[in-house]
C-alpha cells in the first residue's frame, strides 16, 4: 500500500510539473515569437531575456522531475 | 561503482553520497565515513571532502588560466587563449553595465568569479558518471562526487555569501535606518500615523520572506538543475547492465541528455550571475 502511495506520488509529481513548465514556457513562447514578429532587429536581446526567464521557469519543474524520478527509482527500489 | 550492492537502489544511492569527514560515531575519533548512515550519524560538523576538493580545484584551475592570460595580455590581436579570455570578459562586462547602474568596482569582478565558477562545477556533469568515482575506487576511496554544485552545501555557501553582500551594501548605501524603512515603509504606505504603524509588522513581514526567499531560491535552483541532470545520467547509466541493446539504448540516451544538458549547464551559471547582480542592485538602489 505504502509502495504505491509512492509511486502515485511520483506520477504526480511527474505529470503537474509537466503541465507547469507546459503552460509557462508556452506563454513565455509565444510572446517571444510575437515579439520578434513585431520588431525582428530586437532578437538578440530578446533571446538573452527569454533564456534567462525560460530558465527561471524551469528551475522548479525540474527538481520536481527529479525528486519523483528518485522517489521511484532510489526510495522505492527497482 | 560499489562492488558489494550491485542493485540498482545501492547503484543510485551509492553515487548520491559524499565523501564525508566528521568524528565517526561511537568514540572511533575523526575520519572519513564508510557508509551512509555513518555520514548521517556525523550531524553539523562534517565536512564532504569531494566537494571541497573539487570545487577549490576548479577555481584554482579558473584563476590559474585567467591570470596566464592577463600576464600575456598585448595591445596587439590576440590569439587563441587570449581572445577566449578576452570574449569571456567582455560578455560578462557587457552583462554586468546592462544591468548594473551604480559604481562599484567589486560587481564585475564577483560576477566573473561567480560565472566562470559554476560553469567549471557544472561541467563536471558532462564527465561520464562511472570515470572519476572509477578511478576513486580503484584508488580505495569508498564515495566520490564529482560535481560540487549537486551538492546543497556548496550552492547554499556561494548564496549566504551573496546574501551577505547584499545586506552589507544595503546597510552601506542606504545606513541602518535608510535599510530598515525598506524593509517596513512598503509596500503598503499611508499619511496617516496611526495606519502607518499599523502597516509596519504587515510590511515587515512581505519584504522579510522576499529578502530570505532570495538566497533560498538562489541556490536551491541551481542545487535541483544539478541535481536532477545527474539523477536522470544515473538513470541512464543503469541501462549499462541490461545486455547489449539496453547499453546502445543506453549510450545514445546519454549522449542525447548530455548535448541538452549542456545548455542547462551554461545557463544556471548565466542565471546564478544574472540573479547576483540584480540582487546587488536592487541593495544599491533607493526606494
Amino acid at each position: 500500500m505504502e509502495i504505491a502511495l509512492l509511486y502515485v506520488a511520483g506520477a504526480v509529481l511527474l505529470g503537474l510539473a509537466g503541465v507547469g513548465v507546459g503552460v509557462g514556457v508556452g506563454v513565455l513562447g509565444a510572446r517571444f515569437l510575437e515579439g520578434i514578429a513585431r520588431q525582428p532587429e530586437l532578437l538578440p536581446m530578446l533571446r538573452t531575456q527569454f533564456f534567462i526567464v525560460m530558465g527561471l521557469v524551469d528551475a522548479i519543474p525540474i527538481i520536481g522531475v527529479a525528486i519523483a524520478l528518485y522517489i521511484m527509482f532510489a526510495v522505492v527500489g527497482a | 561503482m560499489s562492488s558489494d550492492t550491485l542493485t540498482a537502489t545501492g547503484y543510485i544511492n551509492h553515487h548520491l553520497q559524499n565523501l564525508t569527514f566528521g568524528q565517526l560515531p561511537g568514540d572511533h575519533g575523526w575520519g572519513l565515513a564508510h557508509t551512509a548512515s555513518e555520514a548521517k550519524a556525523m550531524g553539523f560538523w562534517a565536512i564532504n571532502v569531494d566537494t571541497m576538493f573539487w570545487s577549490i580545484a576548479l577555481g584554482v584551475l579558473f584563476l590559474w588560466v585567467f591570470r596566464k592570460a592577463a600576464r600575456r595580455a598585448t595591445a596587439e590581436t590576440p590569439t587563441g587563449l587570449l581572445n577566449f579570455v578576452e570574449w569571456v570578459i567582455e560578455f560578462i562586462d557587457d552583462n554586468v553595465r546592462g544591468s548594473f547602474s551604480h559604481k562599484n568596482d567589486l560587481i564585475a569582478p564577483l560576477a566573473l568569479t561567480l560565472f566562470v565558477w559554476v560553469l567549471l562545477m557544472n561541467t563536471m556533469d558532462l564527465v561520464p558518471i562511472d570515470w572519476i568515482p572509477g578511478i576513486a575506487k580503484w584508488l580505495g576511496i569508498e564515495y566520490m562526487k564529482v560535481v560540487p554544485t549537486t551538492d546543497p552545501n556548496a550552492t547554499f555557501g556561494m548564496a549566504f555569501g551573496v546574501f551577505a553582500l547584499t545586506l552589507f551594501y544595503s546597510i552601506k548605501v542606504k545606513g541602518p535606518l535608510g535599510f530598515a524603512a525598506e524593509l517596513t515603509m512598503q509596500p503598503f504606505q499611508a499619511d496617516n500615523k496611526a495606519l502607518k504603524v499599523l502597516f509596519i509588522p504587515i510590511n515587515f513581514f512581505l519584504e522579510f520572506v522576499s529578502l530570505v526567499a532570495k538566497p533560498i531560491s538562489l541556490s536551491l535552483r541551481l542545487f535541483g538543475n544539478l541535481f536532477a541532470g545527474e539523477m536522470i545520467f544515473i538513470l541512464i547509466a543503469l541501462l549499462f547492465s541490461g545486455g547489449i541493446a539496453l547499453a546502445l539504448v543506453g549510450g545514445i540516451l546519454q549522449w542525447a541528455w548530455a548535448v541538452f544538458h549542456i545548455l542547462i549547464v551554461l545557463l544556471q551559471a548565466f542565471i546564478f550571475m544574472t540573479l547576483t547582480i540584480v540582487y546587488l542592485e536592487m541593495a544599491h538602489s533607493h526606494h
